[in-house]
C-alpha cells in the first residue's frame, strides 16, 4: 500500500462505483452550501468518508487529530464565519468524543450541524462494537437530533437540521446516521422538499406594543443602561444597537460573549460586566433604573447574587428565545424578537431624547476614578500587559479565541474589541481545550486575519495535537500560552476562598512548549521579558506561518477586580490597587 | 403547587424521552404523565401534572416545553374548566366472606370488580385524583396487594366560564 503523506492526495480515478445513502448525504450537503467540514473518520462512517472522497466538487475536509477538535474547530468557524459548522465523526467512541464541544456549543448558541455514524440498524440496542446511544446522550445538549430511519428520509432531516440549527437562537443538531444507510445502494436524487416544521416557528418580529412601552420607558429613564449579548451578533445587528446607543446616549456595558457587539474604544461603552468585568460596568448595573438587555441570558457570572442585580430597575429584555426571558430575572417589558428587528423598530419609534447627562457624568466619573488596573513590575512579563501589547501589536484588529480562565478574563478585559465577530471564546460552557481548535476552525473562517488563540498553559495540553494541522494546512494560527505554570483560575480561588490549599492546581512539570511546536514543525519562541515581547512579537503575530508563543508571565498574577461567589455587584473587590 | 399540563407532540421516536428528560434537567417533579395518540395521526398527547414551585418556574416549564422541535402547542390548564380522568386498577384482599360488603363500597364509586378470584378482587376506578384517593382509603383497611395508576388525562370542557360566570375552578387544588 502507498500511503502519500501530503495534505491532499492524489486521487483514484473514480470508478464507475454504485451510488449509496452517502451519496444522497454528499448531495444534501452540497444543496446546503456546505464547502468546509471538519471530522474524524471511523468504521461507521466508511460508506459517508467514501462518498466524500468521490465528491465533485471536493468538499474541503479538515482531519482534526481528535474529535474534540474537530467539534471545538467547527465552533470556531461557526462563530466567526455566521455559517453553520458541519462535523463528522464515527459512532461509539468517535460520537462521544464530541460531546463537550456539543455542549459548548449548546450554550454558547452557535450553529453547528453534526454527524455522527451509527451501527447498523439491524444490531442497534444489542451493544455491537463501537455501538453507543448517540440520541439519547445528546438529546439534552442539542436544539434537536434525529436518527436516520430511511434512507429517503436522509435529505429533508439534513435540510430541517440546517434550518434549524441557523434559525431562530442558532445551535447545535446531531443526525445519527446507521451504517446500512449510509452505505445500501440508492439510485435516485432526492431533495429535501420544503420545510415544514409545525413545531418550530420562532418568533423574529417585535410586538409593537412591547416596543412602544421600551421607548416610553426609555423616555423616562434617568439612569437607563444597555447591556450587550451574544445575541446580537448572531443577529448581525452591531450597526443597528450602535445608532440606537447614540440615539439615546445610552451608556453601554456587555456580556463576556457580547464583546465586539458595541465598540470598547467608544466613550458610552463602561466595559465587559460581571465577576471580572469594570467597577464602572457593575455599578452601572446596580444603579440604574431601566435595563434593557439585548440577546444576553443573565448568566450567573454576569449578575452576581440576584438579591442585588439591578435592584431598582425596570427590565427590559429583547430576546429571540422566549424561555430566556423571566428565565432568571422578572422582566417587565419582554421583547421577543430578532435583534435587528427589535432594534429597527425602537429606531423607528418616535421619542423625546431624555436628558440623561448627570447618569452619564456619574459614571465618567467611575470609569475616570476606578479602571481597570495591574502592577507593572520592570521586569517580568504581567498578563494584562501581556494582552495590551498584543493588542498594540495588531491594532485591535486580530480575531481572538480563548478557553477558560484566568487568560480569558485578561483578554476580555483588555484586548478591546472594537468589531464584532473578532471574538471566539467558551463563555457558557467554559471549556478548556476550546480555544486552540477553535482558533483553526476561525482561520478556515477568514484566511486573512490574525488569529490568535490566547491560551494557558492547562488548556493547551488539553488539545494541543491539533498543531497537526496547523503543520499539514500551514494555518497561520498564533497559538499565544499565557504561561503561569499553574491553572491559574483554579490557583486564584484557592487562594482567595482555600487559604491558598494549592491543590492539584500548580503545574511545575510542564513539556518544552518550543520543542513540541518544533516536532510538528511549527515554529516556537520563548517570551520571558518585556524588552523581548516589544521587540519580537509585532514580527511574530505578523508572521505568514504558524507560531507558538511560550509567554511565561508571573505566575501569581490575578484578576481583578472581581465579585466572590454569592455576592453582589456593589460588592467588588481588587477595584483599585 | 400542583398543575395540570397538556402537549400535544409529533408522535416521533423520543419524543416522550425528550420531555421527561428536559423536566428532570430543569428540575420539574412529575407526578404523572400520560400519553396516548389522538384524534390525528402521528400526533399525540401528554398529560402532565407536575409539581411547581411557583408561577415564574411554571412559566419557564411551559416555554421550555414549547421549545421542543417535536411540541406542537403546551397548555397549562389547571385554572379552566376540564375533565381530568384517570384510572386506576386495585387487587384487594377478599375472601368470600366480605365479597358483599366491598360491593357495597365500589357501587357508589362506580367502580367495577372485573376479576375475582378466591381470596382476591380486582376493582377497576375511573375518576378525578380526590375520588381514587378516597376509593383507595376505604379499601386500604382490606388490604391492597397490588395497585396501578394510569395518571391524569384532561380535556378542557367545551363551555369555558367567562369573568360573569365567576371564577375559573379547578379540580386540583393548589
Amino acid at each position: 500500500m502507498k500511503v502519500k503523506a501530503q495534505a491532499v492526495q492524489e486521487r483514484k480515478p473514480a470508478a464507475k462505483t454504485p451510488k449509496t445513502g452517502a451519496d444522497l448525504f454528499v448531495e444534501a450537503l452540497q444543496a446546503a452550501g456546505v464547502d468546509t467540514i471538519f471530522g474524524y473518520p471511523g468504521g461507521a462512517v466508511l460508506p459517508i468518508y467514501d462518498a466524500l472522497y468521490r465528491a465533485e466538487p471536493r468538499f474541503q475536509h479538515i482531519l482534526t487529530r481528535h474529535e474534540q477538535g474537530a467539534i471545538h474547530a467547527a465552533e470556531g468557524y461557526a462563530r466567526v464565519s455566521g455559517k453553520p459548522g458541519v462535523v463528522i465523526a464515527t459512532s461509539g467512541p468517535g460520537a462521544t468524543n464530541l460531546i463537550t464541544g456539543i455542549a459548548d456549543a449548546m450554550m454558547d448558541s452557535l450553529p453547528l450541524v453534526v454527524f455522527t455514524g451509527q451501527v447498523g440498524r439491524s444490531v442497534i440496542g444489542t451493544d455491537a462494537f463501537q455501538e453507543s446511544d448517540v440520541i439519547g446522550i445528546t438529546t439534552p445538549i442539542t436544539k434537536h437530533n434525529y436518527q436516520v430511519q430511511k434512507q429517503e428520509d436522509m435529505p429533508r432531516i439534513i435540510k430541517e437540521a440546517f434550518y434549524i440549527a441557523t434559525t431562530g437562537r442558532p445551535g447545535p443538531v446531531v443526525i445519527d446516521i446507521p451504517k446500512d444507510i449510509s452505505g445500501e445502494a440508492y439510485e435516485s436524487s432526492l431533495d429535501g422538499g420544503d420545510v415544514h416544521l409545525p413545531g418550530y416557528q420562532p418568533t423574529t418580529k417585535p410586538n409593537s406594543n412591547q416596543i412602544k412601552k421600551l421607548t416610553q420607558a426609555i423616555v423616562e429613564a434617568k439612569r437607563p443602561i444597555l447591556l450587550t449579548g451574544a445575541g446580537i451578533l448572531h443577529a448581525k445587528a452591531s450597526e443597528e444597537v450602535r445608532a440606537f446607543a447614540k440615539r439615546y446616549q445610552l451608556p453601554v456595558t456587555s456580556t463576556l460573549l457580547g464583546l465586539g457587539a458595541y465598540p470598547a474604544s467608544d466613550d458610552q461603552f463602561l466595559g465587559m460586566a460581571g465577576m471580572h468585568g469594570t467597577y464602572a460596568a457593575n455599578r452601572a448595573l446596580y444603579e440604574c433604573d431601566l435595563l434593557i438587555n439585548v440577546g444576553a441570558r443573565f448568566d450567573d457570572r454576569l449578575t452576581g447574587h440576584l438579591e442585588h442585580f439591578a435592584p431598582q430597575a425596570t427590565i427590559a429584555h429583547i430576546d429571540i428565545d422566549p424561555a430566556e426571558i423571566g428565565k432568571i430575572i422578572p422582566t417587565a417589558i419582554p421583547v421577543v424578537a430578532d435583534a435587528k428587528a427589535a432594534l429597527q423598530a425602537l429606531q423607528e419609534a418616535e421619542a423625546a431624547i431624555p436628558d440623561i447627562q448627570p447618569w452619564r457624568d456619574h459614571l465618567q466619573q467611575y470609569k475616570l476614578e476606578f479602571p481597570l488596573w495591574f502592577n507593572n513590575p520592570v521586569q517580568d512579563l504581567i498578563p494584562q500587559w501581556v494582552m495590551q501589547a498584543v493588542h498594540k501589536a495588531t491594532n485591535g484588529n486580530a480575531i481572538i479565541t480563548t478557553d477558560v480562565g484566568q487568560h480569558q478574563m485578561w483578554a476580555a478585559q483588555y484586548y478591546g474589541f472594537d468589531q464584532p465577530d473578532r471574538w471566539v471564546t467558551s463563555g457558557g460552557l467554559g471549556t478548556m481545550g476550546f480555544g486552540f481548535p477553535a482558533a483553526i476552525g476561525a482561520q478556515l473562517a477568514s484566511p486573512d486575519s490574525t488569529v490568535i488563540s490566547v491560551v494557558g498553559d492547562g488548556g493547551f495540553q488539553m488539545t494541543m495535537q491539533e498543531l497537526s494541522v496547523l503543520q499539514e494546512r500551514k494555518l497561520p494560527v498564533k497559538v499565544l500560552i499565557v504561561n503561569n505554570q499553574s491553572l491559574g483560575m483554579v490557583r486564584q480561588w484557592q487562594e482567595f476562598f482555600y487559604q491558598e490549599r494549592y491543590s492539584e492546581s500548580l503545574l511545575d512539570v510542564q513539556p518544552d512548549f518550543i520543542k513540541l511546536a518544533d516536532s510538528y514543525n511549527v515554529k516556537g519562541v520563548r517570551l520571558e521579558t518585556q524588552e523581548q515581547l516589544v521587540a519580537e512579537l509585532p514580527a511574530l503575530l505578523q508572521s505568514k506561518e504558524p507560531v507558538v508563543i511560550d509567554c511565561r508571565v508571573l505566575r501569581q498574577e490575578n484578576v481583578f477586580p472581581m465579585i466572590a461567589p454569592g455576592k453582589g455587584l456593589h460588592e467588588m473587590i481588587g477595584v483599585s490597587r | 403547587m400542583k398543575r395540570i399540563i397538556t402537549a400535544t407532540v409529533q408522535n416521533r421516536s423520543g419524543v416522550l424521552n425528550r420531555i421527561t428528560g428536559l423536566m428532570q434537567k430543569r428540575q420539574f417533579n412529575i407526578d404523572s404523565i400520560s400519553v396516548g395518540k389522538t384524534e390525528v395521526e402521528q400526533i399525540s398527547r401528554m398529560t402532565f401534572v407536575v409539581e411547581v414551585e411557583d408561577m415564574q418556574k411554571l412559566e419557564q416549564l411551559t416555554k421550555q416545553l414549547h421549545k421542543q422541535i417535536d411540541v406542537l402547542k403546551v397548555a397549562d390548564i389547571t385554572e379552566n374548566a376540564i375533565v381530568a380522568r384517570e384510572l386506576a386498577l386495585v387487587k384487594v384482599v377478599c375472601p368470600p366472606a366480605s365479597r358483599n360488603e366491598l360491593q357495597s363500597i365500589i357501587a357508589p364509586f362506580r367502580a367495577s370488580a372485573v376479576d375475582i378470584s378466591k381470596d382476591s378482587m380486582i376493582v377497576q376506578v375511573t375518576g378525578d385524583t380526590d375520588k381514587i384517593e378516597a376509593f383507595l382509603e376505604l379499601v386500604r383497611p382490606y388490604g391492597i396487594k397490588e395497585l396501578s395508576r394510569t395518571g391524569v388525562t384532561a380535556f378542557l370542557r367545551g363551555h369555558q366560564p367567562q369573568a360573569a360566570d365567576g371564577n375559573t375552578y379547578s379540580l386540583i387544588t393548589n
